[in-house]
């Protein structure tokens, strides 16, 4: 264990640390958590062992998580009914509780420390550095690990230029997607001329399947707070917003608090840290849209209009918030900036790739073995994320796709695998960094059905002002609508690519120059795809439901009654020892009946471009068993 | 019913806000943690006391997918939508629900028990699908554990009554 880590464990006690990030809390870690503090009261060793909350550790499938430290023993899945035992044998008599021990799935061996767990082992973690190791609602544990440490450097020993000057030279660019040199927007800013400037940090995180700065802000409040305020006295601020959105109460929560215990320890308000420096921040909910996240929009938004973008230029860094120069910064790069103060320009630059320098957080989600949050350096490969920290595919099934940077973001085949991921090569192969979602895709998904599901959330989310991206979204979410329904004609693709094209020209804002990039990443490596629902009516992942049906075969059913029990619509007919047979007209396609056979069975089929085989007569329907065989 | 409102439970708010440019939304926001939506009794005594015309106050409330017009259910329930959801089946989870409550998204039942939506992403990715009913996560959700959450029995008992 590092002396850092030590540190936060206040002077060799033992700390039993309860992750409290949204996955686990929804798994009863708020319970498990409640049942330590008890027991370890019961037991009288209060006084040798603190439990603390934490925030995401990010292997949120492994959830509830609960680490020990200053050993780093990661307990996995755990459940109320262990916390006596863990509290008996490791907490009272260090022996821990190998039962509850990470196994890996490959070797099937058990891991105690979490440094050692693949997910982690293979992880480089700067912006997440503190995530889930220290207590986010209290600043001495930030402090313990250097917090607030890179402010006093920049603020009494650095002037703004030279602060700017070392943000540009550690390559840092922004992590809110487009991927801008932050110090350069910092140094427009700064040269911006007028009084008054604003400092925004965008916490409106709308890619949806993403997580990450939510993550941040829950886990690691100050690290996001610390940077804004060394970003503030670089530009030239007095005065900050924080933008969070609407669903992160907790975040905002956690929030709050940090910023009053900042202001308490002289971090924010009049002359920080003894300098005449002010600073002062703001939290602004947002309230329900995805353009918000759009800079320009989000100005409008916190203005109290509606979150609608504007052209630019001029760009906010010199008419932002109510007309004054602003910068706005994502949540993780605000994150970063903290440790290139602290550690320097030259050892960030010297992770990453020539063009993206440091490392980048995705939420890797999907139908992989190991979903969570995870950060590596740029320039990692594909399959380095998906198949050494992410575990695979789930089940075994077959890997057909990823899908990067959300809505905004594209479709890779297998083929890009082995590309080495930074800002410049995903934007080349039609994909783009966006947000940091990163959702995995098997055989069972359908390439048009994704491309229909994203342009319908961009589509929904259009605020409206321009005509291509409210009108021709329309159109081409209504030819995706038509293809998946069986409905699509020969030309519908060209046509589709032919809209993507003019769209993504002529649209005002980010929205609608990137909602296009679903549709054409996956048209561009998964043509063949559109074709089978055009032509043969058929989609051959079995998803979209106009063209699917379920059938039950003969052959396989042992009449278990299980699909039939539990079909929500009761379109399944049969009985004990009666072959079950599915009622095409009553079959909502809900896939109950697939999920619920059992393995071992395995009767339910998905049909799809072929015409449903006719049921079984009434003497073939009935099997007879001999005696003692079971069902 | 528009009677009833008390609109002095609108002052402590106008008054903190007063003379702050741009807080609007704030303002709506906790307008709408006071009453549990905006009614257009509320939104008329607002326009009036900020001074904005009312149009631009509606503007805004339509706007934005969090503020609401008509009164919700006591019990909300969001089902996500989101991407790692959808491809783990989440449509058939939505499904499920519509079918269990007998709305559809967006709307809330006669009775004022039940209000659905639906939310791009609850940060639960790792147990997709998920659904939250007030303020409890469900993950790993299939079809028949939505019945099971929402026990059809215990809804056709609450209309019987
Ligand atoms: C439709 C749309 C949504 C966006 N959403 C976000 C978001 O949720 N968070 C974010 O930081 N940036 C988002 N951006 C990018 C911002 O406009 C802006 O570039 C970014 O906040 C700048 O911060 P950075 O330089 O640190 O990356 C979005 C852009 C568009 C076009
Ligand atoms: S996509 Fe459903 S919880 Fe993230």
């Amino acid at each position: 264990m590092s002396e850092e880590k030590a540190a936060v464990s206040t002077s060799g006690m033992r700390v039993v640390i309860v992750c409290q990030g949204t996955g686990c809390v929804s798994s009863e870690s708020p319970e498990i958590r409640e049942a330590l503090e008890k027991g370890i009261e019961q037991q009288g060793i209060g006084d040798t062992v603190q439990v603390k909350l934490s925030g995401c550790h990010g292997y949120c499938e492994q959830g509830p998580i609960v680490i020990i430290e200053p050993e780093g023993v990661f307990y996995c899945r755990v459940t109320r009914e262990d916390v006596p035992e863990i509290i008996e044998c490791h907490l009272k008599n260090k022996k821990p509780v190998e039962r509850l021990f990470y196994r890996d799935p490959g070797t099937g061996e058990a891991v105690a420390c979490y440094n050692d767990i693949a997910f982690y082992a293979k992880q480089q973690r700067v912006i997440l550095r503190n995530c889930g190791h220290i207590n986010p609602e209290m600043i001495d544990d930030y402090l313990a690990v250097g917090g607030y440490e890179a402010l006093r450097k920049a603020l009494l020993g650095m002037t703004p230029e030279e602060v700017i000057e070392e943000v540009k030279r550690s390559g840092l660019r922004g992590r809110g997607g487009a991927g801008f040199s932050t110090g350069v927007k910092w140094e427009f800013c700064h040269n911006s001329p007028g009084p008054d400037k604003y400092m925004i940090c965008n916490g409106d995180e709308g890619d949806p399947g993403a997580f990450m700065d939510r993550s941040i802000l829950e886990a690691d409040p100050h690290s996001v707070i610390e940077g804004m305020i060394i970003a503030a006295y670089a530009i030239g601020s007095g005065e900050g917003y924080i933008y969070v959105r609407a669903e992160y109460p907790l975040a905002v929560k956690r929030l709050r608090l940090a910023l009053k215990q900042a202001e308490e320890h002289g971090c924010i308000g009049e002359r920080i840290l003894g300098t005449d420096f002010n600073f002062w921040v703001h939290i602004m909910e947002g309230a329900g849209a995805f353009v918000c996240g759009e800079e320009t929009a989000l100005l409008a938004s916190i203005e109290g209009k509606r979150g609608m973008p504007r052209p630019r230029p001029p760009f906010p860094a010199q008419s932002g918030l109510w007309g004054k120069p602003t910068t706005i910064n994502n949540v993780k790069s605000l994150a970063t900036i903290p440790v290139i103060i602290s550690r320097g320009a030259d050892w960030y630059s010297s992770i990453g790739t020539e063009k993206s320098k440091g490392t980048a957080v995705f939420a890797l989600t999907g139908t992989i073995a190991n979903s969570g949050l995870i950060e590596v350096p740029m320039g990692a490969t594909l399959h380095q994320i998906i198949y050494d920290i992410g575990g695979g595919i789930l089940r075994g099934k077959a890997f057909k796709a990823v899908q990067i940077g959300g809505p905004s973001g594209g479709c890779l085949p297998e083929s890009a695998l082995d590309l080495p991921i930074d800002f410049d090569s995903l934007s080349g192969a039609g994909a783009m960094m966006g947000s940091g979602g990163m959702v995995v895709m098997d055989e069972t998904t359908c390439m048009v059905d994704t491309a229909r599901y994203f342009l319908s959330f961009t589509q929904n989310e259009s605020c409206g002002k321009c005509t291509p991206c409210r009108l021709g979204t329309k159109r081409m979410l209504e030819i995706l609508t038509r293809i998946t329904e069986g409905k699509g004609v020969e030309g519908d693709i060209e046509l589709l690519v032919e809209l993507a094209e003019e769209v993504k020209d002529s649209s005002l804002c980010g929205l609608g120059q990137t909602a296009p990039n679903p549709v054409l990443t996956t048209i561009k490596y998964f043509r063949d795809e559109y074709e089978e629902h055009i032509r043969n009516h058929r989609c051959p992942a079995g998803v979209c439901k106009a063209l699917i049906a379920y059938y039950i075969d003969p052959g396989e059913c042992q009449a278990c009654m299980i699909c039939l029990r539990q079909c929500p619509v009761e379109a399944i007919e049969g009985g004990k020892n009666l072959i079950h047979v599915i009622d095409q007209d009553k079959c909502t396609k809900c896939g109950t009946c697939l999920s619920v056979c059992p393995p071992r069975f395995n009767a339910v089929r998905v049909i799809s471009g072929e015409p449903v085989p006719s049921p079984p007569s009434a003497t073939e329907r009935k099997i007879t068993r001999a005696r003692g065989e079971g069902r | 019913m528009s009677n009833d409102v008390d609109l002095s439970l609108l002052d402590p708010i106008l008054k903190k806000y007063q003379s702050q440019e741009g807080a609007l939304i704030t303002m709506l926001q906790e307008i709408q943690a006071v009453y549990g939506y905006l009614s257009e009794v509320v939104l008329t005594h607002l326009s009036r006391e900020v001074k904005v015309p009312l149009s631009q106050i509606y503007g805004v409330v339509t706007f934005y997918a969090q503020f609401y017009l008509t009164p919700r259910g006591r019990n909300i329930i969001r089902v996500c939508r989101g991407t790692a959801c959808h491809v783990r089946g989440g449509s058939r989870i939505l499904e499920a629900v519509e079918r269990e409550v007998g709305i559809t998204e967006g709307e809330t039942t006669p009775d004022l028990e039940y209000s659905l939506e639906t939310v791009a992403c609850i940060g639960a990715c790792a147990l997709a699908p998920t659904m939250v009913i007030n303020e409890k996560t469900y993950g790993k959700l299939t079809p028949k554990k939505v019945m099971e959450s929402l026990s059809r029995k215990d809804r056709k008992e609450r209309e019987v009554e």
